[in-house]
């Protein structure tokens, strides 16, 4: 299971061949015997890395420490360079403390374990607890989700159909209510009856709107009141398309709601979502999920070096 | 990063000082500097590098004219070449056709629906057309609700076929329900999908081939990051549309996208679109918008914004008290108030030059003034008008009734009169030009 394995990203992949094995070729031509990393090196690598959305301050770390690593390693042959590539830009993702662990689970020890999903407008939020959700119940587990986006038009009925596509639970109020008053009502049923996991769906808010953002700060609360340390996993959802702003998403979506998880959506796409490995590293956020298509199937649990190899490719 | 590029420009440029002329070798730094900020505000890695190229081969050989901080003089080549890349003036759709067909495509979660429903709204209020909405995106659940929820908040008609799976046949049958129902404007929303996506983007293309509209508009995130190329590309390829749309500008960030699309196809941005209500919806600024891509801050909108809040005659009066030195603490709470109207603070600080970044890890929002507020209510009205009476039972009492303590009764007290102070002191040549500019006489210095 990885980006590779879909269908779409194999076509897509076919059809940039080219340009892969020329990107990589070259880097590799330009680093093999050398006991130091030459400019054409530097600028090959920057512009592969640029142009994935890495950023420039993330991109001149990573670059230093290849530099150190090849001015200390002395020698270094193509596959090395892979190797010391993958390495160097991997350590930069946080560790995923379910790592290994290739697969959709959640911790024991709540009951029921509570996720809230965050993010801008339109980054797949919804999408990405449909997905989530069909993934926990295929394992058995007895999920209710909270539709707690109360605010876009027919927000509601988008999850509704998604739950019932997975054939969960879900807790609904009209439009326009209180979505603590959703949250709330969503954690005390599956308290009461006696559910694994809820997810609950907050409205997309642009992070700069600071009252939106004190919102889903009272929304957090009002979970803890309901179930003890609840949520237990604030899930920042990041459209892999999104460019450097998404350092100011993450940094003001954790102000405001201690995120401590990410996903990245929309890797079906031709955009690469560097931009994650900043924020992975700055936050100390690690990457739980990606996205990669609109289906109920589309959800892969984070692999680092799939992850840094797509960059790539 | 790049609060006052100027700054930064200027700083670079030290080298340049004496030497009267920008040659090869003392420009490099200021490049690189440049270069920096379009990658930061996700200009394309190419496009930026093609653009310093650009900026180097205008900057080389001017004369450094003494009386112009070199660094300031960069920044107008840099803005003025960015401006005009973007296009120069806004261009308006074309809708003259009856009924005029409008076309909305773009990526998924890009915000079509949403622009849709902002165009059917301007198109009725402002353009005295009858328009209809068509759902043609069959695809994402509770999109074709969404669409007529819109439909509904914005009294305009929303065209639907339910259970027919099939866009392109849709969008044929709207269009001629149009004609017979004499809408005289078709506005088709469509479901996101990727560039790449083979069977989508020929569902796309036919349905414009069927349809036949005059404008076809490409919806994008002005989030986007460097792939905004790839795909405006594409769907330029494919359906050779008529313009742009950049959506959630509301955000902050600084929007290369609008650059770098710019630069691959050869199509203006139409409109851009700033907030979720209805009637957030904008022509394109070029000039405006290569403030933001440098991090300058949006000095017009900010001065219209206030234009459009402050009180004249308010600030008239105010400006008298200052110079009088009559400035009190019931002056104060009115300034609040008028700051308040002006909406959420750290937006609008925002599109001060050089404030972005720095207010971005500043703890303020619409309650900053809460306290101050709170103990400026708890004085009497001797109190807020003659504050030199205040003594420490007085204090003790307002901070009480204030929720506070004395310490900040205290620390507000301080800084109220440093500000009457500086004030005072302002009141000269600077406080007359800032007093305009509150009672609607521009931003010295800031025309174009
Ligand atoms: N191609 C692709 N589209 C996605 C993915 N995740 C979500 N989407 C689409 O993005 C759009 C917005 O998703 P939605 O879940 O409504 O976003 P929300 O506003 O954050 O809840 C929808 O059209 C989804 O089908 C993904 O991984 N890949
Ligand atoms: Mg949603």
């Amino acid at each position: 299971m990885g980006i590779f394995t879909r269908e779409k990203k194999e076509k897509l992949n076919k059809g940039l061949e080219k340009t892969k094995e020329s990107v990589f070729k070259k880097l590799s031509r330009a680093v093999v015997g050398k006991t130091r990393v030459d400019d054409t090196v530097l600028d090959e690598l920057e512009e592969v890395l640029i142009s994935s959305d890495v950023g420039v301050d993330t991109t001149i770390k990573i670059i230093q420490r290849i530099e150190e690593r090849v001015s200390r390693d002395k020698y270094m042959g193509t596959s090395e360079l892979n190797i010391i590539l993958k390495e160097e830009i991997s350590a930069l993702l946080s560790e995923n403390k379910a790592d290994g662990d290739m697969d959709f689970s959640i911790p024991s020890g709540n009951k029921p374990y509570v996720i809230m999903v965050v993010g801008v407008n339109g980054v797949g939020k919804t999408t990405t607890i449909a997905k989530l959700a069909h993934q926990f119940k295929n394992k058995g587990l007895k999920v209710m989700l909270g539709a707690a986006d109360t605010f876009r038009a027919a927000a509601v009925d988008q999850l509704q159909i998604w739950a019932d596509r997975a054939g969960v639970d879900i807790v609904k109020q009209g439009m326009g209510s209180d979505p603590a008053s959703v949250a709330f009502d969503a954690l005390s049923s599956a308290k009461a009856n006696d559910l694994d996991v809820v997810i609950v769906d907050t409205a997309g808010r642009l992070h700069n709107k600071i009252n939106l953002m004190n919102e889903l700060g009272k929304i957090r609360k009002v979970m803890d009141k309901v179930v003890d340390g609840a949520p237990h996993e604030v899930l920042l959802i990041l459209d892999g398309s999104t460019g450097q702003n998404a350092f100011e998403q993450a940094k003001q979506f954790t102000k405001a709601t201690e995120v401590n998880a990410l996903a990245v959506t929309k890797l079906d796409g031709t955009a690469k979502g560097g931009v994650v490995i900043g924020i992975s590293d700055q936050f100390s956020i690690p990457v739980k999920y990606i996205g990669v298509g609109e289906g109920i199937e589309d959800l892969q649990v984070f692999n680092r070096e799939e992850f840094v190899d797509s960059l790539f490719s | 990063m790049f609060e006052n590029l100027s700054d930064r420009l200027d700083h670079s440029f030290k080298l340049l000082k004496g030497q009267g002329r920008i040659t090869e070798i003392n420009i490099a730094e200021t490049l690189k500097e440049v270069r920096r900020a379009l990658l930061d505000a996700d200009v394309n890695y190419k496009i930026a590098k093609s653009f310093t190229d650009k900026v180097k081969e205008i900057a080389l050989g001017q004369d450094v004219i003494s009386s112009v901080k070199p660094g300031q003089m960069m920044v107008k080549i840099v803005h003025d070449e960015l401006a005009g890349l973007m296009g120069g003036e806004a261009v308006d759709i074309d809708i003259k056709a009856n009924p005029a067909v409008l076309l909305i495509a773009g990526l998924q979660g890009s915000g079509k629906t949403t622009f849709a429903g902002k165009l059917a709204g301007l198109l009725k209020s402002k353009r005295s057309k009858n328009p209809l909405l068509v759902a043609c995106d069959v695809y994402r659940p509770a999109a074709i609700e969404q669409l007529k929820v819109l439909g509904e908040q914005l009294s305009v008609s929303v065209y639907t076929e339910e259970d027919n799976k099939n866009p392109v046949k849709i969008a044929k049958s709207a269009v001629r329900h149009a004609r017979r129902e004499g809408f005289d404007a078709v506005i088709i929303d469509t479901a996101g999908r990727l560039a790449i996506d083979e069977e989508m983007m020929n569902e796309i293309a036919l349905i414009k081939k069927e349809v036949n509209p005059q404008e076809t508009l490409f919806v994008v995130d002005s989030m986007t990051g460097q792939d905004a190329v790839n795909t405006a590309k594409e769907f330029n390829d494919r359906l050779d549309f008529e313009g742009v749309v950049l959506t959630k500008l509301d955000g902050d960030t600084r929007g290369g996208a609008a650059l770098s699309i710019r630069s691959v196809v050869d199509k203006p941005i139409k409109f851009m679109s700033a907030g979720e209500k209805m009637d957030a919806l904008d022509v394109f600024y070029p000039n405006r918008m290569a403030d933001r891509i440098l991090g300058m801050g949006d000095v017009v909108s900010l001065v219209e914004k206030a234009q459009e809040h402050i009180d004249v005659e308010e600030a008239r009066k105010l400006q008298k008290k200052i110079a009088k030195n009559q400035f009190n603490f019931d002056d104060f709470l009115a300034q609040i108030q008028q700051i308040k109207k002006m909406g959420n603070i750290k937006d609008l600080a925002s599109m001060i030059p050089g404030m972005g970044k720095a207010l971005r890890n500043m703890d303020m929002d619409d309650d900053a003034f809460k306290g101050i507020e709170a103990i400026i209510r708890s004085m009497t009205l001797e109190e807020r008008t003659n504050p030199v009476i205040m003594n420490g039972s007085r204090k003790k009492r307002i901070a009480t009734g204030s929720g506070t303590n004395v310490q900040e009764v205290n620390q507000l007290i301080k800084q109220f009169d440093e500000t009457r102070k500086l004030m005072k002191m302002m009141s000269g040549k600077k406080g007359r030009n800032m007093a305009r500019m509150m009672s609607g006489g521009g931003l010295p210095g800031m025309g174009r």
